[in-house]
């Protein structure tokens, strides 16, 4: 009973946070925008690291391929550089996003796959490394892609993305509710915090599946894993596949959600930064990898308003931007030397059942 | 005797690491229902056979049959499927999972639901789920570490992780379970417990083939015994049997058997 009121409290306090960061500045709920959005990409990317124990720094070339395909799909990047769709389709490709989701998560798991193949008999460090290539192999194409024939515009980026409607409402404009306006960035926020609360309930039905436990015993003794049984060939496909999804799919919303996407924003410190959320926040534990996501996120925009008043104090010989980087930094370290495992773990003893 | 009484029948098998026959030629059978014993001084090559039918090393030559089926071992998942467990010399448990997650993972060769069952949580699939919660449970009462269920596995005592191996193993539902050294480290007590444990699994069953370098525990468990000394097979037989064998006398238990002096460990 009293588990429940919390639980109702919980949520109560999630749908109504928007409303009343909104108070203070659309500013406040992008940055939960953005938390969610890594929050998505964190829980992701620990169906790879956290469950099948196989270290990926490539992570961010699946957010990339999902970011870029919405945009390619939902822009007139299409029709204005080639002349057959610009033929059928004046205006650009506006393809609707129950047809471009699915698309998007399909083609970042298939990728998934494509870097999982070769990487079958690595481990730890030299898996690490291929990973970290494979990234920086899409980034360098997303960046080079404009010539001979223009798909990405290279450097310059795609702009124009349509932004997402759902049963006919855009989630760019404001809603008015009469009594109250809830902003365009508030309504994203509902769409992301569902897709978190759905990544949540399949991660949970996954890792106490047969499947779940499978990556499982991958990570803890592959030897030991194969001598039972389990396929480890086929079983770090999937993790592969399955983690690249939900990157996808968390690219083709940031997409849709800035309008415009740029190799920049892909760069390997992403991919770090994501790995850095899920070592920190609780390898292999959802509520852990939850918490690391949000607070790695949400920290270095909070602190801009920490860090600006900290440099008048010095009278300005001291950067906002380097400040904020070394309090960062210093909150990580601090966290990996207090908690090597993480800042929240699951328990060591398991409650009994009964 | 026909063949087809024998569970698993090996012809010739060799491998050589390097330079070094580990294995040269070695023959094998073990009779359905039996507790067959593989023993053999320090580097006769009774692990790297190990190996060899459990499919973590390939052999250089050798044909191999599982109840009368001819099969490769190289794929070391399949081996699981088609019906010989095993366990490790070094204990390989899954440290970070529950003990009962540790026998859980080990259904994943009888239980077949996929993905997309396990993400929309199909009746078939809760169905299942509480079949491999069962079986697992049952399986940890078998072996008498119930009540440690809900521990990590890396919590428990040296007995019971060799226990827990055990489980795991048979919730494979082998026709072989094949024991490498599970009495090593064990007291008095432990030895004796695990000696009524493998007879139970017997009994059950189960044709278990042991690798053990404590004579005693071997003589009294073992119906039939196969010694190794240098990758060659230098005898086989009932343990009175083995005894009594000159080669085995010379290559290993004579020393211990006619009570002289051990042979100085080379420095």
């Amino acid at each position: 009973m009293r588990s429940l009121v919390l639980k109702l409290g919980f949520l109560l306090v999630l749908l109504l946070l928007p409303i009343a960061l909104q108070l203070f500045g659309n500013a406040w709920v992008r940055i939960a925008d953005m938390a969610l959005l890594y929050t998505l990409l964190a829980i992701g990317l620990n169906i790879v690291v956290g469950y099948a124990g196989l270290l990926d720094l490539g992570y961010v070339a699946f957010f990339a391929i999902g970011a870029y395909l919405y945009a390619i799909l939902c822009s007139p990047q299409l029709s204005n550089n080639f002349e057959f769709i610009a033929s059928i389709f004046p205006s650009g490709l506006h393809l609707p996003i129950y047809f471009v989701l699915p698309l998007c998560a399909l083609l970042a798991g298939l990728f998934g796959l494509i870097l999982g193949a070769p990487t079958l008999r690595l481990r730890g460090d030299y898996l690490a490394i291929v990973t970290l290539g494979f990234g920086e192999i899409i980034r360098v194409f997303l960046n080079n892609l404009d010539r001979p024939i223009n798909i990405t515009n290279g450097p310059k980026g795609i702009g124009e993305i349509d932004s997402i409607t759902l049963y006919g409402v855009s989630l760019s404009k404001k809603m008015d509710l009469g009594f109250m306006q809830i902003s365009s960035v508030t309504l994203y926020y509902y769409l992301f915090i569902s897709l978190v609360a759905l990544s949540i309930l399949i991660c949970t039905r996954l890792e106490h599946s047969r499947i779940g436990r499978a990556w499982m015993a991958i990570r803890e003794d592959e030897i030991a894993a194969k001598a039972m049984g389990i396929n480890t060939r086929n079983l770090k496909l999937t993790a592969f596949g399955m983690g690249a999804t939900f990157g996808g799919v968390s690219g083709a919303m940031f997409a849709a959600f800035q309008g415009f996407v740029s190799p920049e924003s892909f760069s390997l410190m992403e991919s770090v930064m994501i790995v850095a959320m899920v070592v920190l926040g609780g390898i292999g534990y959802l509520p852990g990898v939850v918490l690391g996501a949000l607070l790695l996120s949400a920290l270095p925009e909070v602190l801009r308003y920490v860090a600006g008043p900290l440099q008048e104090m010095t009278g300005g010989r001291l950067d906002a931007a380097i400040l904020r980087q070394l309090l960062i930094a210093t909150a990580m370290i601090s966290v990996m030397l207090l908690k090597p495992s993480g800042l929240w773990t699951a328990p060591t003893k398991i409650r009994s059942q009964s | 005797m026909n063949q087809s009484s024998y569970i698993l029948s090996v012809r010739g098998v060799s491998k050589s690491f390097g330079g070094l026959k580990a294995l040269n030629g070695i023959d094998l059978d073990i009779k359905e229902r039996s507790i067959h014993g593989l023993i053999g001084p320090n580097g006769a090559g009774k692990t790297t056979f190990f190996n060899i039918i459990t499919g973590l090393y390939t052999a250089e030559q050798g044909s191999f049959a599982l109840r009368g089926k001819q099969y490769s071992p190289e794929h070391v998942h399949q081996i699981a499927r088609s019906g010989i467990a095993r366990t490790f010399q070094n204990i390989r448990l899954f440290k970070e999972m529950s003990v009962l997650e540790n026998v859980m993972v080990a259904r994943h060769v009888r239980t077949r639901c996929g993905l997309l069952q396990a993400i929309f949580k199909t009746p078939g699939f809760k169905k299942e789920e509480l079949e491999i919660e069962k079986k697992s449970t049952e399986l940890l009462d078998y072996v008498g570490i119930a009540e440690l269920a809900n521990q990590k596995a890396r919590t428990l005592s040296y007995g019971d992780q060799r226990r827990l191996e055990i489980a795991r193993a048979l919730a494979t539902e082998p026709h072989l379970l094949a024991l490498d050294e599970p009495a090593a480290g064990m007291n008095a007590v432990e030895k004796n417990e695990l000696k009524q444990l493998i007879l139970k699994i017997k009994q059950d069953g189960t044709t278990v083939l042991l690798i053990e370098h404590d004579v005693k525990l071997v003589m009294g468990l073992c119906e039939t015994l196969t010694v190794l000394d240098y990758g060659v097979k230098i005898a086989d037989g009932t343990p009175s049997e083995i005894q009594k064998n000159a080669n085995v006398i010379k290559a290993y238990l004579g020393s211990h058997a006619h009570g002289a002096a051990p042979q100085p460990l080379p420095q």
